[in-house]
């Protein structure tokens, strides 16, 4: 049995099934509690886990990070909620020199089991400290896992995959999906991390788009089909572990690829996909593998100005026109 | 106040023992280095013995510590074994962490030694978080977080102390007052008193004398029972002093310390000397009995010295070991 439900309603079920399930698994951050946060996505825990499990703490990023580590390291399942990605850069140290190394310098002896829930996404006109999308930041740390939902059904079953595998874990929302529905299945089920979802089948190019970018990928290919363009889309869920084998595989198949994330371009998310792209299937691609990440800017608050900062559909569907039809992104 | 647990005289041998343990540690940790046969730097804990032996015998296996990149003492204190030590050092397959840590990443979870940081503070938050564990399960587990007096200026530490406080958790931060942060006198570089930092969480902060050990285990033992009946947190402030430099290539440190300085320390206050000179006192032990310890500890660390040199190196394909735990829970 399926039914639809938001993306923030997903969330909340993961975290509350795993709860049920776990007593060691315990949530940590700044209004998670009463409030359920800001984005009110865990309203409703505290009342049935009480605030031994559910526990608000000071405005203190760096201090409850730590403390999550800690516990990890000694045997409950912490979820620390961080209410801004934007706030990632407070918490670098216990994130990536503590949480992400411990397992390694201890020679495998100690694990840290935890799961940093926190959110990207700019368009929301909250300006440059509350919309940037830094997943190639953590990305880019040995050690540490990255899932990127895009949509309630993937918010799901990634999150209750998150808080049951034994490693650091940071899950990326986009924010502005929160209220975005989508089938979810009734029964338990969880994703696979590593495991990309083929989201759209097609024949003349590969979208790889993550999180908010999938949307932006079904509109352009919605577009697209009415031109005679048949595009593929792969979500690859989870940015590490990479499914590196479905993408070449899709990109073998088309002969081309847009790679789409909305964080910075430049040496992003979209520069490590491209990347691979380029070093494994270069003798099957009949263009260049196109970026498209969000400008190199500080997001500004201006809707003016924001709006041009992220890939859109439009945009999309320029480019993807161009390489079908044999014409040049770039110059020459 | 609960009642402080009367020592027998195996408590205080054990003590002594574990106090000459970390120097003979230390003073062939110092030879490898200066030998050439030991990769990279080390930070020695030579003169600092009575803090980790105080309160790590207050301990039981099962309570948490988190250690500094001065860290061997606490590892020995804690109950680590000499070769794996070495061995970690020496970045061997047999080492605690198979030689991927080394000395300031050593970390003996069979003893409760959640590890040494390279990072000045960065354990702090870990220290807690091991409390929050003990109070959420239940199980009795007392966490001490050492760190040294340079550490104090890291803001991870009030943000901790304030959650700890209001979280009751048991878990007792130990700074250890050595007078320097790495080459700069910290009295230079800290404003107002440590103890009062830790008060005005509403913390009970204490003073002790940290090259006395009985003065350390006594308010060890007591903190650690009051933790364990939902009195923490607690902080101490031990001083005491480094003998050697902030690292084993710290040699010409007049510019920062004296010698005179260093000597005093030495000769009037080393935690060994004058605990042996109170066990004779005391007619535990004799001179030739103190001897032969001293004698039999530098011939188990020698030995462990000369397995851990020969010992192998862990194999190219460990490289990427490690990376990530399996999974399954
Ligand atoms: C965050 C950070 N800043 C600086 C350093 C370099 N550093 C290593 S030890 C040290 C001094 C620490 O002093 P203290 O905490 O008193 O410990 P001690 O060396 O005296 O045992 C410094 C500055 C570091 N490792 N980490
Ligand atoms: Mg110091």
């Amino acid at each position: 049995m399926t039914r639809e439900i938001t993306f923030s309603i997903a969330v909340n079920e993961a975290i509350a099934e795993e709860m049920r399930r776990d007593p060691t698994v315990v949530l940590l951050g700044e209004d998670v509690a009463e409030a359920g946060t800001p984005f009110k996505v865990l309203s409703g825990l505290v009342e049935e886990f009480g605030t031994d499990r559910v526990i608000d703490t000071p405005i203190s990023e760096p201090g409850f990070m730590g403390i999550a580590v800690g516990a990890a390291m000694t045997g409950l399942r912490p979820i620390v909620d961080l209410m801004f990605g934007d706030f990632l850069y407070l918490v670098m140290d216990q994130l990536c020199n503590q949480a992400a190394k411990t397992h390694y310098m201890s020679g495998g002896k100690l694990t840290v089991p935890l799961v940093l829930r926190t959110n990207m996404g700019a368009t929301r006109r909250s300006a440059a400290q509350h919309s940037q999308s830094l997943q190639a930041l953590v990305a880019h740390i040995p050690g540490l896992k990255v899932a990127m939902p895009s949509s309630a059904y993937e918010a799901k079953g990634l999150m209750k995959t998150a808080i049951r595998d034994n490693n650091p874990v940071v899950i990326f929302e986009d924010k502005l999906m929160y209220n975005d529905k989508a089938e979810v299945p009734e029964e338990e089920f969880l994703i696979p991390f590593g495991e990309a979802n083929i989201k759209r089948i097609g024949q003349d190019v590969t979208f790889v788009a993550t999180s908010s970018m999938v949307q932006v990928a079904e509109e352009a290919a919605e577009k697209l089909s009415a031109e005679g363009i048949s595009a593929e889309i792969v979500d690859p869920r989870t940015l590490v572990p990479l499914d590196e084998g479905t993408i070449l595989e899709s990109v073998r198949k088309t002969s081309r690829a847009i790679v789409i994330d909305e964080g910075h371009q430049s040496y992003g998310v979209t520069a490590e996909l491209a990347a691979r792209i380029s070093e494994k299937a270069f003798y099957h691609l009949d263009a260049p593998v196109i970026r498209m990440g969000a400008m190199d800017v500080p997001v500004p608050f201006s809707p003016a100005l924001e709006d041009l900062t992220v890939p859109t559909a439009d945009g999309l569907v320029a480019n993807a026109r161009k390489i079908c039809r044999g014409e040049l992104v770039h110059a020459a | 106040m609960s009642e402080t647990r009367q020592h027998n005289t195996d408590d205080y041998i054990r003590m002594y023992k574990q106090m000459v343990r970390i120097r003979a540690f230390e003073d062939n940790a110092n030879r490898l280095y200066l030998s050439a046969k030991m990769p990279g730097l080390t930070h020695m804990y030579s003169g600092q013995e009575a803090v980790a032996v105080g309160i790590c015998e207050a301990l039981t296996i099962e309570d948490k510590i988190t250690s500094t990149h001065r860290g061997h003492g606490h590892c020995v204190a804690k109950g680590a074994n000499f070769r794996e030590m070495f061995c970690e050092l020496l970045g061997k397959e047999e080492g605690y962490c198979r030689g991927k840590g080394g000395s300031m990443h050593i970390a003996d979870q069979s003893n409760g030694n959640l590890g040494a940081n390279a990072i000045v503070g960065g354990s702090m938050g870990i220290a807690t978080g091991s409390a929050l564990t003990a109070k959420r399960l239940g199980n009795g587990q007392v966490t001490v977080c050492f760190f040294g007096d340079g550490a104090t200026a890291q803001g991870l530490w009030y943000e901790v102390m304030n959650m700890a406080a209001l979280w009751k958790l048991p878990v007792i931060y130990a700074c250890e007052n050595n007078g320097y942060s790495e080459y700069t006198k910290t009295d230079e570089i800290a404003a107002g008193s440590l103890v009062a930092r830790a008060e005005a969480f509403g913390i009970e902060a204490f003073q002790v004398d940290g090259q006395d050990v009985l003065a350390v285990n006594n308010l060890a033992q007591q903190l650690a029972e009051r933790c364990r009946n939902g009195e923490g947190p607690f902080f101490i402030e031990l001083n005491t002093y480094r003998y050697h430099g902030h690292h084993v290539g710290d040699i010409n440190r007049d510019y920062y310390r004296s010698k005179d300085e260093e000597a005093e320390w030495k000769k009037l206050r080393d935690p060994i000397t004058n605990f042996g000179k109170w066990l004779e006192d005391q007619k535990i032990l004799s001179a030739d009995e103190l001897v032969a310890l001293n004698e039999e500890i530098a011939a188990d660390a020698e030995a462990a010295v000369t397995y851990a040199l020969s010992a192998k190196y862990p194999e190219a394909h460990e490289v990427n070991m490690h990376v990530y735990a399996d999974n399954s829970a």
